[in-house]
């Protein structure tokens, strides 16, 4: 049974139609590339899971559990996390509590408690303290717990964000262009960084990207989406070759 | 770059942390405060002028951390701080003058002001709904409106003396009572500061979506911020009026809130000790300037603006002292055990 089932999905914004009858399903533990020239609407489709955007027409399923209608967080609680392409952290705050954030539905302690911190509080505290910082020294950013999150290097806030959507303990992972902004070495770091990744927390992983080399690399399949709709699904090596992505991205010859 | 604990504890300031870190220290120190307090008024040591600014001042603090919780902590711009000053100003003078027996007054005097603070907690229920799906400047005229309401429905009633006002409450705020409140607002919110919700406040702030998909119940988070804001604000208003011994609906205006923004953006936004240290100055320098006459509404705001052109977010803004936040030693606990493991050699 897939992990992830999406019908038919469809989203218009005044008229302008983002996504149209995308259809996609995707197994635990595969990792799958969505591509296409700007405006393709993949970002649009990442909003749309993670319910951002409400869909106009069709059905999201995790497990078989319909997603749509449901608020951000209480998706990203049956476990979707996302990161962001212009990168979003919450950057006035330390790098610590940015993952300690995102350990917010995790928490047993009622606003009582919290209030005037007795009962749980304190243990609890503890846990998911403990809990951040193991994460982060996996991460290796550990040294920097309390540096604020503006003040991390531009490579080291993309891995602060994928450490704080992981420390939702996500089963699905999206990640809206890890790469942009990042040079050919870089990327290659990258893609072993996001392999390894899969493998350590057992998560699925959805990838948005423009640059084909790096998902050439990792992608078992690929998705091509252009002005919302879906134009080709398959292997890589199958979309390689397939003229309708060559022509969303290169253009026609035009007959001189 | 990277803040590690000192390993030995053997430094001075290290000490101190530790001292102030202790719930002993703390206890011992609220209770000499409260002491001092009602030796004083009691004994009139302070003389009664003295002892009425620095009521001043605790009401002052009060409303002024509260208010950060919002404006600062939050990040949204309210202006509807008197409005909730007002609810409970009414809600516990109406009880002390027209419910509460004479002779009783002294003993059911906390009541009064809790009851304030609920009643106003409830408006602040209702000021939240509208928070869900407004944001910065929309959601400042939300609140301008919310505080006109209250003014108007107030005037309106002749069973709160219409315009005129209600008097008729004993001076029931004392030293000691607005230490208690004063300590017990900063206590909480400080609380509420540091922990999952305080943090979730915190996100919203920093970019709600992004909170609202790392899993943060943005709608729970407003909802308690809202509520515990306005429960202190309405806690200040009773204190106030017991102190003044007189309301009308004028006095909590756009004008009363813009006293407490101004407090708040000078001690500056998302700080406990900031919220502490403008009410403190601001209070004090407006008695201290008395002499100056109508120069004094020239001086303050031009200090306002050199503020604003030179320390924009405040004196305090975005900084907190060391006393004000707690749970530090878990972070610091557990990172040291960290370092040890991959480095036994160093902490020797």
């Amino acid at each position: 049974m897939p992990l992830l089932e999406i019908q038919k999905l469809t989203h218009r914004f005044a008229g302008l139609c983002a996504v149209s009858d995308f259809n996609f399903a995707i197994e635990p533990q595969e990792l799958v590339g969505i591509i296409g020239p700007n405006g393709a609407g993949k970002t649009t489709v990442f909003n749309l899971i993670t319910g951002v955007y409400r869909a106009s027409e069709g059905s999201i399923k995790l497990d078989d559990q319909e997603l749509v209608g449901l608020t951000p967080h209480a998706i990203t609680k049956r476990g979707i996390a996302r990161t962001f392409q212009n990168i979003r952290l919450f950057k006035e705050l330390s790098v610590l509590d940015n993952v300690r954030i995102a350990h917010y539905g995790q928490i047993a302690y009622t606003p009582t408690e919290a209030l005037l911190h007795i009962g749980r509080f304190r243990a609890e505290e503890k846990r998911i303290t403990n809990q951040a910082l193991d994460l982060l020294s996996i991460f290796k950013l550990d040294e920097m717990a309390s540096e604020k999150a503006k003040n991390l290097p531009y490579g080291l806030q993309r891995r602060l964000e994928i450490a704080r959507a992981l420390a939702t303990k996500p089963r699905l992972l999206l990640l809206d262009e890890p790469a942009a902004g990042m040079n050919p070495n870089e990327i290659i770091q990258l893609m072993e960084f996001i392999g390894w990744i899969r493998k350590t927390f057992s998560v699925t992983i959805i990838l948005i990207e423009h640059q084909m080399r790096l998902v050439m690399g990792i992608c078992e399949r690929l998705v091509v989406l252009d002005f919302g709709a879906t134009i080709a699904q398959g292997l890589c090596s199958e979309i390689q070759n397939n003229p309708k992505v060559l022509e969303a991205y290169l253009g026609v010859e035009v007959a001189q | 770059m990277s803040k590690l604990p000192n390993a030995s504890h053997s430094s001075l300031i290290e000490r101190w942390h530790m001292l102030t870190g202790s719930r002993l220290f703390w206890a011992i120190v609220m209770i000499a405060g409260l002491a001092f307090c009602m030796a004083a008024s009691t004994y009139e040591f302070l003389d009664l002028y003295l002892q009425l600014i620095l009521i001043y001042v605790g009401i002052n603090i009060i409303l002024t951390v509260s208010l950060n919780l919002i404006n600062g902590y939050m990040g949204e711009f309210s202006v509807g701080h008197a409005g909730f000053m007002a609810v409970g100003a009414y809600v516990a003078s109406l009880l002390t003058v027209h419910v509460f027996p004479p002779g009783a007054q002294n003993l059911l005097f906390p009541l009064a002001i809790l009851a304030g603070g609920i009643g106003a907690a409830l408006v602040g229920f209702l000021v939240a709904i509208p928070s869900f799906k407004t944001r910065g400047d929309y959601l400042a005229i939300v609140t301008l409106a919310f505080c006109m309401i209250v003014k108007s429905v107030l005037e309106n009633i002749d069973a709160v003396g219409g315009p005129r006002g209600l008097l008729g409450m004993e001076k029931l705020t004392t030293l000691p009572w607005v230490f208690f409140w004063t300590a017990l607002s900063v206590w909480v919110i400080r609380n509420l500061v540091y922990s999952n919700f305080g943090r979730g406040v915190l996100s919203i702030r920093e970019d709600e979506i992004a909170s609202d998909l790392m899993s943060v119940n943005t709608r729970q988070v407003k909802i308690i911020a809202f509520v515990v804001s306005s429960f202190f604000a309405g806690i200040a208003g009773g204190l106030f009026a017991h102190a003044l011994q007189f309301i009308n609906p004028r006095m909590f205006d756009i004008l009363k809130s813009t006293d407490i923004l101004i407090m708040v953006y000078l001690g500056g936004i998302a700080s406990i000790a900031g919220s502490i240290i403008g009410a403190v100055i601001y209070t004090i320098l407006l008695e201290v300037l008395r002499p100056l006459g109508v120069w004094r509404m020239v001086l303050m705001p031009l200090m306002l603006v050199l503020l604003m052109i030179y320390r924009p977010r405040g004196i305090m803004g975005l900084k907190e002292i060391r006393l004000f936040m707690p749970l530090r030693d878990l972070v610091t606990e557990k990172l040291w055990r960290q370092k040890k493991k991959e480095a036994p050699d160093a902490s020797a």
